[in-house]
């Protein structure tokens, strides 16, 4: 937790470093395992990574509680069991839960809002650490302000563990929409518009003129069906998390309820979890070619994606997006 | 330059500074109309398994074995080698060594280093390595044109360049521009 260590013109935990990881996860799809065996099948399917925690969205909603980091030798097991990079969430604000996963090994953080949040006013100061974060935004205000604290990666916040689109598409839309506006700002704009964004300057006049922002930018939240990752690429994501949407479609049910094994983890269908990310990743990968998610989308045959929520009837205090500002 | 997967934009953009005029690659028909290829950074796992989804594993083999000019950056390096130390990894196997992956370590091994790169002159090259493999064993038609920690990180059989580093996340065009010299000289 050094931030950038030199030693004989060799430089770890950089910007750059940290920064390119996410590059290299582009164009791919980022899966929630709580278990190594949902890991094997992730990378199997075609995961560019694995996102380790304790329960997915899905049940994080249902079976209520405190969220927190996953258990972390379930972590390890988890990194032992794949070859591709493996991240894991923190609770907002808890960075003695980052420091646990950077002595760990993690590849990579997620400062998320689907656990429970650890502080209400501040997030993690990023730029200590050495491992990567990943932060959930609704708009470009709140992405800038992650990428001063340190993020190298942003994702839109969504609507975790609902099965619903439309908040993805809501966050993804206003961040696009305010990079384009920026774009064609005119100069003396610029500080009134980082005033309003609560960003500094020197950074929206980065994003202004490169249009997009200085990281990579994945869509998170609600991902359910391979039609959903081709819309969100269509819409300038650069890559999908799926958090809930493919082992909740594969979890064993009996009466409407879902079954457990005897470690208390979901009880899933392996080849059906294994066909539904492959039509995911198939997808994403193909995402502006709708022949293609037509035959991704058949490939299910039989299985059924997550059952949904309308967001508009929950109460206030069940959305997952407000957390952390 | 391969699109299934990876730092697409970042090559492209590094090869059209380079003058090249560079295309994603996803299909067949868009692999049969490139003269050279270019396999990003990205993950080795996916893209491997995507290749062979996708039907492009042995067309792509095919042409390089028959001459076609390619360059592997990190995931792209590991995808062209023979094989994988400790891993049961498919590979196009095009290129005549073993490669280790994360042969550095995890994330947080990975590094920016400034690599002695005598074919490119006496400048050293801002490589930046992430998660990155080396070379654990080169075959006798491999050179190696430059080392890290003892490990070969940039190596070319004839038509077949391998680089553990990501140049495309440099300013800096000479492998860009060393690769499209050969591409011309093919």
């Amino acid at each position: 937790m050094n931030g950038a260590n030199q030693s004989s013109g060799s430089k770890t935990g950089t910007v750059k470093v940290k920064r390119g990881l996410a590059q290299m996860l582009k164009g791919g799809v980022i899966m929630d395992v709580v278990t190594p065996e949902q890991a094997t099948i992730a990378q199997e399917a075609g995961a560019v990574a694995v996102m380790a925690l304790e329960r997915i969205p899905a049940d994080i909603r249902t079976m209520g509680g405190v969220a927190r980091m996953s258990d972390l030798s379930l972590v390890q097991r988890i990194m032992d069991a794949v070859t591709i990079p493996v991240m894991a969430k923190v609770r907002i604000g808890h960075f003695a839960e980052a420091q646990c996963l950077e002595a760990l090994g993690v590849d990579f953080i997620d400062e998320s809002e689907v656990l429970t949040p650890a502080d209400d006013k501040y997030h993690v100061a990023k730029q200590k650490f050495s491992v990567p974060f990943v932060c959930g935004a609704r708009d470009l205000g709140e992405a800038l302000r992650r990428i001063v604290e340190g993020a190298a990666m942003i994702r839109s916040k969504g609507e975790a563990g609902s099965g619903n689109i439309v908040e993805a598409v809501r966050h993804m839309r206003a961040i696009r929409d305010s990079i384009g506006e920026l774009s064609v700002a005119p100069e003396e704009e610029l500080v009134a518009r980082a005033r309003d964004l609560g960003a500094p300057y020197e950074l929206v006049k980065e994003v202004a003129k490169a249009k997009r922002l200085p990281v990579v930018l994945f869509c998170a939240g609600g991902v359910s069906t391979p039609a959903d990752a081709a819309l969100m690429m269509q819409l300038g994501a650069e890559g999908i998390f799926v958090g809930s949407g493919i082992f909740k479609a594969a979890a064993i049910v009996e009466n409407g309820l879902p079954l457990y094994d005897e470690n208390g983890f979901p009880k899933i269908d392996g080849s059906i979890a294994l066909r539904y990310a492959k039509a995911i990743v198939d997808a994403t990968t193909h995402f502006e070619d709708p022949k293609a998610v037509v035959a991704a989308s058949q490939s299910l045959a039989g299985a059924r994606p997550m059952h949904g929520l309308d967001l508009r009837q929950l109460p206030e205090g069940q959305l997952l997006a407000s957390r952390g500002n | 330059m391969l699109a299934v997967q990876g730092d697409v934009e970042e090559h492209l953009r590094a090869l059209e500074r380079s003058g090249a005029r560079a295309t994603p690659v996803k299909t067949l028909a868009e692999l049969e109309a490139v003269d050279a290829l270019v396999v990003p950074g990205g993950e080795s796992t996916t893209v491997i398994r995507l290749l062979e989804r996708f039907g492009l594993t042995e067309p792509i083999r095919e042409r390089v074995r028959a001459g076609m000019p390619f360059w592997g950056t990190c995931m792209g390096m590991i995808v062209a080698a023979h094989d994988v130390a400790g891993l049961e990894q498919q590979t196009l196997g095009v290129l005549d060594v073993t490669v280790r992956r994360n042969a550095f370590g995890r994330q947080i091994s990975s590094a920016e280093v400034a690599l002695d790169i005598p074919a490119l002159g006496e400048k050293p090259f801002p490589a930046v390595f992430i998660r990155a493999p080396w070379i654990e064993r080169a075959g006798p038609g491999v050179e190696v044109l430059a080392s890290h920690a003892g490990h070969g990180v940039f190596v070319r059989q004839g038509n077949v360049v391998g680089t553990s580093f990501h140049p495309e996340l440099t300013g800096d065009a000479r492998v860009h521009r060393y690769f499209l010299d050969l591409v011309r000289a093919a």
